[in-house]
């Protein structure tokens, strides 16, 4: 388990290089793309399968088609993109993201790291009833709110997206 | 049993490597990439912490992240195809129009 863990783990970070380091922005996508999978496989190791199956089909599926098809819609020649304009700027941006990774790093890392108490839902509970099942009833008891002002937002972004991206004529 | 903190630990180091793809890189599109790269390094913890805890509220929280990196990467990427009608190239150090 633990071996298959770090498998997907390395995987996954050698995407997120990918996206980083690949000139060519449809093979970043596309490493992207393997490490959303990894991520997946990683999430049904930690006994959740919902997320597992909406990150594979809504982030692999659907955002990353997206992005591939406008890659594909603007034709990106410009080579000044690779260019390393001033460098003290980039080495200021590493120094920079190591700083707040080993904020980070030491404050996950923390021996006593600062859990809340336990939650009403371990796991014999959720393999009983069923984790889709509790989702569910979560959404649309507790969190019903906020799934219809999630509603609204998608509206408003298909809607956006339309009177945003159309040609104007004049 | 997978330890939580390596699982955080991974989490973390994705989220520096978005955060370094969106200073490093001069594309818009990856720039983009980069910020969904960095919206599932969060989901990653907060699937971790649902675990460790016992909650389902986390996974419910992922739900919500998703729909909104959904409708963000839309409207963004038809923002992307309209600043490229009129400035005709992808590089972000070239849509400086709200600069003085």
């Amino acid at each position: 388990m633990l071996t298959i863990f770090y498998i997907f783990a390395v995987l996954s970070v050698f995407g997120a290089l990918g996206v980083l380091f690949l000139r060519n922005p449809i093979h970043c996508a596309l490493s992207l793309v393997g490490t959303f999978f990894c991520l997946g496989a990683i999430y049904v190791m930690l006994n959740a399968e919902f997320v597992a199956v909406i990150q594979v089909l809504v982030y692999a599926g659907a955002i990353m088609v997206l992005f591939l098809f406008v890659l594909m819609l603007l034709p990106s020649k410009d080579s000044e993109q690779y260019v390393n304009k001033w460098s003290v700027g980039k080495i200021l941006a590493g120094l920079l993201s190591l700083g707040i990774f080993i904020q980070i790093a030491s404050l996950f890392t923390a021996n006593e790291l600062q859990l809340g108490s336990k939650g009403e839902y371990p796991l014999e509970v959720v393999e009983e009833v069923g984790s889709i099942t509790l989702i569910g009833r979560l959404l649309f008891t507790d969190y019903i709110l906020s799934f219809e002002i999630i509603a609204i937002l998608l509206l408003v972004a298909v809607i956006g997206a339309v009177v945003i991206a159309k040609r104007r004529f004049q | 049993m997978i330890p939580i903190e390596h699982i955080l630990l991974l989490s973390a180091l994705l989220f520096i490597i978005g955060v370094l793809g969106v200073m490093l890189r001069r594309n818009v599109i990856v720039i983009f990439m980069s910020i969904e790269l960095m919206l599932n390094a969060v989901n990653l913890s907060f699937v971790t912490f649902a675990k460790s805890l016992d909650s389902m509220t986390g996974v419910v929280f992922i739900f919500f992240i998703i729909v909104v990196a959904a409708a963000e990467a839309v409207v963004g990427l038809s923002i992307i195809l309209s600043i490229f009608r009129t400035r005709k190239t992808l590089n972000i150090d070239k849509f400086n129009l709200l600069k003085w």
